[in-house]
């Protein structure tokens, strides 16, 4: 399969410190991959480097074709990536339908003047974000919901719209950053199925952050671990599941095989329910 | 579709960087021409020199104030200004009513130690309610609610001082020990009371240094400074550092107003405002949130805003150059703010990390 | 369970002395002493110290949480608590001459606290007040809600009417008939406020028609509700219809100097719209808006101004120099936002009250006294004329602000309800994540700073013929912060708020001329206590409804429906 969004030899120090080094890593079209890693293994580090928060020292990343390294992330966002963060970043104060009409705004060109003067672009433009808005919600299932201001909604209903938001851009790839944190087994498993069927109604490349191995090994089709910044290695979930490094770097040296073990009951359970 | 070099120019910065290109010009080109007229003999350089060390020290020492508030709470007290004014203020009562009663004559040291206890104590009180009454409560609030208060609590006070003891400017009393100067080679001398200034400010800094790194406040303050949360945890009762800092901060400012009034000898209930903007340009300067850095920037600024306007002006026939000294001042606070935030000595703060 | 801390209400009672004894030193209570509210009985001096004992009532009933009683109690007991500290006060200001310190601890001020009744006597007569008012001002809290509103409301008018009376009885001077019942109201002198019977009157009339609006509003509005789709849309465009003859016909109802006081407050809000878009709308806290202007009114100044003291004349019609002052005043704005594109927060703040400094400086100094008057200024403005009419009076000028300020209040709802509206707001909330959702942060920060810039070159040329004289004192730092607690006050972000906030911090100190004095001091005290207490504002900015039209309706009940 083609790759969508394709990093090579990444690099990334603040200050002495490397939080990713040299990596590559390609990520097939219309993919659910996986990045899982301990804390401060560099994956948040290098969503911010893909989104253009950070800019690699060294290293190139390609999104179809683009180079987009170095790129304020307002342009990376306009040429189809998009995100959603580890600890939800709404903008609170504004209803849950003007947090979605935000991330619509790649795909308006209204500009001041037709604001002040309500030309026939701005009616258009307006429109359409709002229907976009509308049809968002529904699609998270935050239908009648939107006029609520983002801070009073509750916990799950956030993340679902930070989903929204950011699939408002119509991205072609979505990052999303710990979509599960701090949900229960059950909210995690809709997440589960929801980013599933995210992917197979809209079309769309989907590279996840996830610390829950069951989402991880459940739904990933390529899963790529880091460590200190660096790939230590990348496969299929059950490759993963099985390799000793991997075990390693989360469960320290010597508790490599009782490890396995673990992970061996994590799929059986998966498969149970 | 643009090309990735292109896209990755930003004209914004290029702007900024010919403005930059074009001040340095101005600054190296005034300075030659300054310098080539020679106008001015090498004792008025000295005297200017002297006077912007002088000068710059006090701005170190509200500087500390606003660094130390900064590095802790991360906001700009922006009443500093005003527990600098209300030592002065008070500590000018101190010194006329000493002066009247001749106690000052009969001992002018202890007096002029109690000026300053005086001072330094108003301020402290002005610190402490402030804090208490207007930021504490306001903890975990977004960014832009303190420093309004902080705002509004400046012109608060102000204000009140205004209304309590008037508009008038005050004369500072002439205290003999004080007055006069010190020959040295030459023409050159050196005034008294900017000595006395330099040194006293110094000795403080000197405190201050010692105070933050070996007492046990001073340690709990620098594991505020890093992390509250994590401070808590370890015991530490982080209101009580945080009135400390502003206790320390206070104390500093209230000698630096005796300081000021001293030098300027004149007393007003908008002394503050000026000399509170510089010394925040001082803090920016040597990167907010470290000390040493306010002491070095409150110097340089000091310094640089005394023989600025006429080295780098006169030379370009511009009249009455001083006159544009706090233009000088601030434009070097945005200059610093811009190509290098994190001031002299700082770690960058000014873009608030992710 | 009743509870009574004593600890507490004598710390309420304590700090509301100090605030009295504030109160009393910075010289507001003699200042304010000239001005009755009830004339001969109650003046505005009297008031303020009122005010604060009502204000710790409230904190008081706040502790106590039962019986009637003994929230009374609890009133007087902190209103005793402030009064012996006021007595104490006074007895130092009449025993000490401290006036070579403290301007006003003066005789004139012991002989109102102590009701010219000299020292035992006097403080005595205080301190008995001040148990009495705490008790009263402590019982309107236990009252039920309805009453309390009324009576508060009632006691407010009164205390409104008797703070204007001389503007009232000027403004109401031409119609021969009412002059009897003003008269009654207001007493005969000109220097009081009403008269006793007068603020009876007033108190009882708007406490029980208050009440009664209260008992009816449902009825009425269901009365309105449910009129026939057309009549509702006939009465909305009645309102506005009557809105805008008022509007017209206002400074003829006003008179000259009522209209120059709505002529500044109206300065004052068309600056605050563009404040607002900076700092309400896209959350940028600019303290240097003055600067814009100053450079709007600079502009105007030097290129229609005749007086030939500087070097360049150019004599242009003010009709040409308005654009061009408010292009300058936006490309300054783009040039200040420039630099400070990626400052934040305080950063901002500060570098911006440096940039409202350097223009004041500049226009003070020597170096640009030929081109721009140094600190004479530059006079001879001369009026432009619109249609042959010279706008050279306040009631000519008054359509003139009126025309920039409906400008501003459309252009600045258009823009909000847009995408850069948006981006605005989202941009306030968290920069990195409006940049993250293709929001390009330099050109969304430079048109707010643009837009606002705009506005208030627009004020600031108004202001030059206005004044036909400018001078760089004109535009002290104090100007942006007037601007600043005006937004803060009607609510950050909030268009009618702007209003609301130019009413009453521009305008009621226009028409108090002793409030003058103390306008800062009150700002500042506005600003820490609406941060504490009310961050949103009067006004707060409303939030939009968008969602439910009649389709989404259907489309909520289906999933409704599903998830059943």
């Amino acid at each position: 399969m083609a790759s969508i969004l394709s990093a090579k030899n990444v690099t990334k120090q603040f200050g002495g410190l490397t939080a990713v080094n040299n990596l590559s890593v390609e990520i097939p079209e219309q993919s659910i991959s996986s990045i899982i890693g301990p804390n401060g293994a560099g994956k948040t580090t290098f969503f911010n480097c893909i989104t253009g928060f950070y800019t690699p020292e060294m290293g190139e990343i390609v999104f179809n074709g683009n180079r987009i390294d170095g790129l304020r992330s307002d342009q990376v966002t306009r040429l189809g990536i998009s995100r959603t963060y580890q600890n939800i970043r709404l903008f609170s104060n504004l209803t849950a339908i003007e947090n979605i009409m935000v991330g619509f705004e790649p795909h308006l060109k209204t500009n001041w003047f037709d604001a002040v003067v309500r030309t026939p672009r701005y009616h258009k433009d307006e429109q359409a974000a709002h229907e976009e808005a509308i049809k968002f919600l529904r699609f998270v299932g935050l239908a009648g919901l939107g006029d609520q201001v983002a801070r009073n909604l509750p916990y799950g209903a956030q993340r679902r719209l930070e989903i929204a938001r950011a699939l408002a851009s119509r991205p072609g790839l979505l990052l999303l950053d710990e979509p599960t944190a701090g949900m229960n087994p059950n909210e995690t498993l809709e997440m589960m199925h929801f980013i599933r069927n995210l992917r197979d109604s809209l079309g769309i490349t989907i590279l996840l952050i996830e610390h829950d191995m069951r989402l991880v090994m459940g739904i990933s089709e390529q899963v790529t671990v880091l460590d200190f910044g660096e790939k230590i290695a990348e496969g299929l979930p059950k490759e993963i599941q099985t390799n000793p490094r991997v075990i390693e770097a989360y469960l320290g040296r010597g508790a490599a095989t009782e490890g396995m073990a673990t992970a061996h009951e994590m799929t059986s359970k998966k498969k149970a329910s | 579709m643009q090309s990735y070099r292109i896209r990755r120019i930003n004209w914004t910065d290029l702007f900024m960087w010919l403005v930059g290109a074009a001040l340095l010009a101005l600054i190296i080109g005034g300075s030659y021409l300054t310098l080539q007229q020679g106008k001015y003999t090498a004792v008025q350089w000295f005297d200017l020199a002297v006077f912007g060390l002088a000068q710059g020290s006090v701005y170190a020492l509200i500087a500390l104030g606003y660094t130390l508030v900064y590095g802790i709470l991360r906001m700009i007290n922006f009443a500093h200004s005003e527990i600098f004014m209300g030592g002065a203020f008070i500590g000018y009562f101190a010194a006329t009513s000493m002066q009247r009663s001749g106690f000052m004559e009969a001992n002018p040291y202890l007096g002029i130690v109690i000026i300053f206890l005086v001072a330094m104590t108003t301020s402290v009180i002005i610190a402490v309610l402030l804090e208490r009454i207007a930021y504490r409560p306001l903890r975990g609030a977004p960014r832009l609610v303190p420093l309004i208060t902080a705002i509004g609590a400046s012109y608060f006070l102000q204000y009140v001082f205004r209304g309590f003891f008037g508009t008038q400017n005050r004369a500072y009393p002439e205290i003999a020990v004080i007055k006069g100067t010190f020959p040295l080679f030459g023409d050159f001398q050196i005034q008294k009371i900017q000595v006395i200034v330099i040194i006293a400010a110094a000795l403080m800094m000197a405190f201050l240094a010692v105070f933050v790194q070996y007492t046990k406040t001073g340690k709990a303050m620098r594991a505020v400074s890093e992390d509250k949360s994590v401070a808590a945890l370890m015991g530490i009762d982080v209101d009580k550092i945080i009135v400390s800092t502003f206790v320390l901060g206070a104390a500093l400012a209230g000698a630096a107003g005796v300081l000021y009034s001293f030098m300027f000898r004149i007393v007003t209930f908008y002394m503050g405002f000026i000399p509170g903007l510089k010394a925040f340009t001082a803090a920016v300067l040597g990167g907010i949130g470290n000390p040493p850095g306010a002491m070095l920037g409150g110097l340089f600024l000091g310094i640089f805003e005394s023989l600025g306007p006429t080295l780098f002006l006169d030379g370009l026939g511009i009249p009455a150059p001083y006159q544009l000294k706090d233009v000088i001042a601030f434009t070097m606070l945005v200059m610093v703010l811009i190509f290098r935030p994190t001031g002299i000595l700082g770690e960058r703060l000014s873009k608030t990390k992710a | 369970m009743s509870t009574f801390d004593w600890k507490k209400i004598l710390q309420i009672g304590l700090i509301g002395g100090i605030v009295g004894v504030l109160i009393a030193l910075v010289g507001m209570v003699e200042e304010f002493n000239e001005r009755d509210i009830i004339a001969g009985t109650l003046t505005m001096g009297w008031t303020m110290l009122i005010l604060t004992v009502l204000v710790m009532a409230y904190f008081v009933a706040g502790t106590v949480k039962a019986h009637s009683w003994l929230n009374v109690a609890a009133g007087a007991l902190s209103g005793a608590v402030f009064s012996v500290v006021m007595s104490l006060l006074t007895w130092m200001v009449d025993s000490f001459d401290l006036r070579q310190t403290l301007v006003n601890a003066s005789p004139s001020l012991v002989k109102i606290l102590t009701f010219e009744q000299g020292i035992p006597n006097g403080l005595i007569t205080l301190i008995v007040a001040g148990i009495v008012v705490g008790a009263v001002g402590s019982a309107i809290f236990i009252l039920p809600e309805r009453i309390r509103k009324a009576v508060t409301l009632g006691l407010g008018m009164v205390a409104f009417l008797g703070l204007m009376q001389d503007i009232i009885q000027v403004s109401l001077a031409g119609f021969e008939g009412l002059s009897d019942a003003i008269a009654w109201m207001f007493g005969r002198g000109i220097e009081n406020g009403l008269s006793v019977a007068g603020a009876i009157t007033v108190f009882l009339v708007v406490s029980v028609s208050n009440l009664l609006w209260d008992t009816n509003a449902p009825k009425v509005n269901a009365r309105i509700e449910k009129l026939p789709q057309k009549s509702r849309r006939s009465l909305k465009w009645f309102g506005y219809g009557m809105l805008f003859l008022v509007i017209i016909y206002l400074p003829a109802i006003l008179g000259l100097y009522l209209t120059e006081v709505v002529n500044s407050t109206g300065l004052f809000i068309l600056m605050g719209l563009g404040l607002n878009i900076v700092v309400g709308f896209a959350g940028l806290l600019d303290l240097g808006y003055v600067a814009f202007y100053a450079i709007g009114a600079y502009t105007v100044g030097v290129l229609t101004n005749l007086s030939g003291e500087l070097t360049s004349s150019f004599g242009w019609n003010f009709w040409f120099a308005l654009p061009a002052a408010v292009a300058l005043a936006v490309i300054a704005g783009v040039m200040l936002g420039i630099p400070v594109l990626n400052m934040r927060g305080d950063y901002l703040a500060i570098v911006t009250l440096g940039f409202g400094e350097i223009i004041r400086i500049l226009a003070l100094s020597d170096f640009l006294k030929p081109h721009i008057g140094g600190s004479q200024g530059i006079v001879n403005i001369p009026p432009p004329k619109f249609l042959e009419v010279l706008v050279n009076n306040p009631q000519t000028l008054y359509y003139f602000i009126v025309a920039g300020a409906v400008l501003a209040l459309f252009t600045s709802q258009r823009l909000r309800d847009s995408r850069l509206g948006r981006s605005w707001k989202a941009l306030r909330e968290d920069e990195d994540v409006a940049q993250a959702m293709g929001i390009n942060l330099v050109a969304t920060k430079l048109m707010a700073f643009a837009t606002g810039a705009a506005f208030s070159g627009l004020s600031g040329s108004i202001l030059a013929v206005k004044l036909g004289t400018i001078y760089p004192h004109s535009f002290a730092l104090l100007i942006s912060i007037n601007v600043l607690a005006l937004i803060i006050v009607g609510g950050m972000g909030s268009i009618p708020g702007v209003f609301v906030g130019g009413l009453l911090l521009a305008g009621v100190p226009e028409l108090l001329r002793e409030f003058a004095e103390y306008r800062l001091l009150i700002y500042g005290a506005l600003l820490v206590v609406m941060m504490q207490v009310r961050p949103e504002g009067f006004w707060p900015e409303a939030t939009h409804k968008r969602e439910l039209h009649e389709a989404d309706e259907e489309a909520r009940l289906t999933a409704e429906g599903q998830e059943a």
